[in-house]
């Protein structure tokens, strides 16, 4: 049988006793995923997952709090699902995880800059192993699945999930890779080019908080501090310098907690490099606090806690 | 260089009020020469410290921000500073990626006893702030746009925000 048919009899088994089950369905069209809710065996027939199916559906358990679901996750999102649990955002009894064995999703920017023209309607899109042949009106063009990998996938140290009720696929191999060729060569750079990118990048932001709303481990939903008035901590000035306000928001109220599933830099509608920062800011979590978000159940935040002697802080002399 | 020989720039100091707001305090009971550019706010405890704030600060025009609490095992409130420690070590290794020269924000302990310490944490800070310079904006406006400005001015039009 296929991974899919694995796993829809697996969500067949457990359907009965859950509220609903979140999975992939064809999205607008052959190119898009979408999120599913699976409440009928009916409902299954349209289940899809594979490179298409890029959402990390771990964001919508925090609405369901209290009810018996089930949730379809690729490596990475586990992580997400791990780091709730862990905190205690989502009761770890009352989800049903189905755990894929994940050998990576597509970019959606990627498969942009790699198509001759803008797409517009895909019609038909057919996975192969290593390629992705796609028609759009009756021309097709073959793209290697490894030109419009996500970056994520490229440095993906958890391919299978690391948490699961059942695991379904054959067990995939980590990245060899950990590090990112962009990411480096923009660490690198200077503070004053580093400055100039974000001022000129955070102009386009729109402030539209989709990075937020798709962001898993984002759970304040009404009482983000983004949108308060009182206390005023943003104001709706659209600058650089506000717009730039709001990622620092985002990026300390995830300190060791982003469990880097690159939602937020996903969900972006001008594509602003958002990992850049979270990637960075992880990066220093795991030298300081030897920690990554989402890796193991019974982990604490660092933030939410503390050492008397700290090993790896050394406070600067004066 | 005595301090008022040069332009002020803007420092914003985050003292908790048990030990460092008390040092500051000290110090000046010993009038012990200080530099005056900083702009000192008290909070009850660094652990009150949202790292936002001095991020905050630094988009909003501040030129060197600095921060200073209780020394570790001597929070009034026994374990504030800590929670501060790891959250300020993170801001400050953040810093870099988003262009803000992490020199600008620093955080230390300091007593309530230790004047003589923290004049020469504020006096050493901020050389460093002076050397750096001015911080850049996060906002440049450019020569068009200044340029615009100055030619409304003169028109007597004021700025454009305020019409
Ligand atoms: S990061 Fe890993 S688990 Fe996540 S989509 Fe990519 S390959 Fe799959
Ligand atoms: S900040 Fe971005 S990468 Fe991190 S958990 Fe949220 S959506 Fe995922
Ligand atoms: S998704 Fe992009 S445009 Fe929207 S608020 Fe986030 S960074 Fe700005």
């Amino acid at each position: 049988m296929s991974q899919l048919d694995d796993l829809k009899s697996a969500i067949k088994d457990r359907l009965g006793e859950l509220e609903c089950v979140i999975g992939w369905e064809q999205g607008y069209d052959a190119l898009h995923a979408t999120p599913l809710f699976i409440r009928t065996e009916a409902d299954l027939d349209r289940l899809v997952i594979g490179p298409l199916a890029v959402h990390n559906l771990a964001t919508y358990l925090t609405a369901y709090k209290g009810k018996k679901i089930g949730v379809v996750v690729k490596g990475c999102d586990s992580r997400s699902v791990i780091e709730l649990v862990n905190e205690n955002l989502v009761n770890r009894d009352d989800i049903v995880v189905f755990g894929l064995c994940c050998d990576g999703v597509v970019s959606q920017p990627k498969i942009r800059a790699a198509l001759p023209a803008d797409p517009g309607f895909v019609e038909s899109v057919t996975i192969g192993t290593d390629e992705l042949k796609i028609t759009v009106a009756g021309q097709t063009v073959t793209l290697k699945k490894s030109d419009v990998l996500a970056d994520k996938c490229r440095v993906c140290q958890h391919p299978n999930a690391i948490i699961a009720d059942v695991l379904i696929g054959t067990k995939q191999n980590p990245a060899g890779a950990n590090s990112l060729a962009c990411q480096e060569e923009f660490e690198a750079k200077s503070d004053a080019e580093k400055l100039a990118f974000w001022q000129e990048t955070m102009s386009r932001c729109i402030r539209c908080y989709a990075c937020r709303n798709a962001c898993p481990m984002c759970v304040c939903r009404d009482y983000c501090i983004a949108t308060s008035r009182d206390p005023l901590w943003l104001s709706q000035d659209n600058s650089p310098a506000e717009n730039m306000m709001f990622q620092m928001v985002h990026v300390s109220h995830l300190a060791g907690r982003c469990t880097e599933c690159g939602e937020c830099e996903r969900a972006c509608p001008v594509d602003i490099p958002l990992m850049l920062l979270r990637r960075y800011m992880n990066k220093q979590v795991k030298d300081v606090f030897e920690h990554q978000a989402g890796t193991a159940l019974d982990q604490t935040p660092p933030l939410f806690t503390f050492k008397v002697e700290e090993e790896r802080i050394h406070e600067r002399g004066w | 260089m005595p301090a008022q020989d040069i332009r002020e720039l803007r420092i914003v100091g985050f003292l908790c009020n048990w030990c460092s707001y008390g040092g500051a305090d000290t110090a000046g009971v010993g009038r012990f020469t200080q530099p005056t550019d900083l702009r000192i706010i008290r909070v009850p405890c660094s652990g009150r410290i949202d790292p936002l704030f001095i991020v905050r600060s630094l988009l909003n025009g501040a030129d060197g921000v600095l921060v200073s609490g209780c020394h570790p095992r001597d929070c009034h409130y026994a374990e504030g500073n800590f929670y501060a420690r790891r959250r300020l070590e993170l801001l400050k290794r953040f810093l870099p990626v988003t262009g803000i020269d992490a020199r600008r924000f620093e955080y230390t302990w300091v007593s309530a006893s230790e004047g003589q310490r923290w004049q020469h944490v504020v006096t050493e800070f901020t050389h460093r702030i002076h050397e750096l310079g001015p911080a850049p904006s996060f906002n440049p406006m450019s020569e068009v746009d200044w340029n615009a400005l100055a030619l409304q001015a003169a028109q007597g039009q004021g700025c454009p925000c305020h019409g």
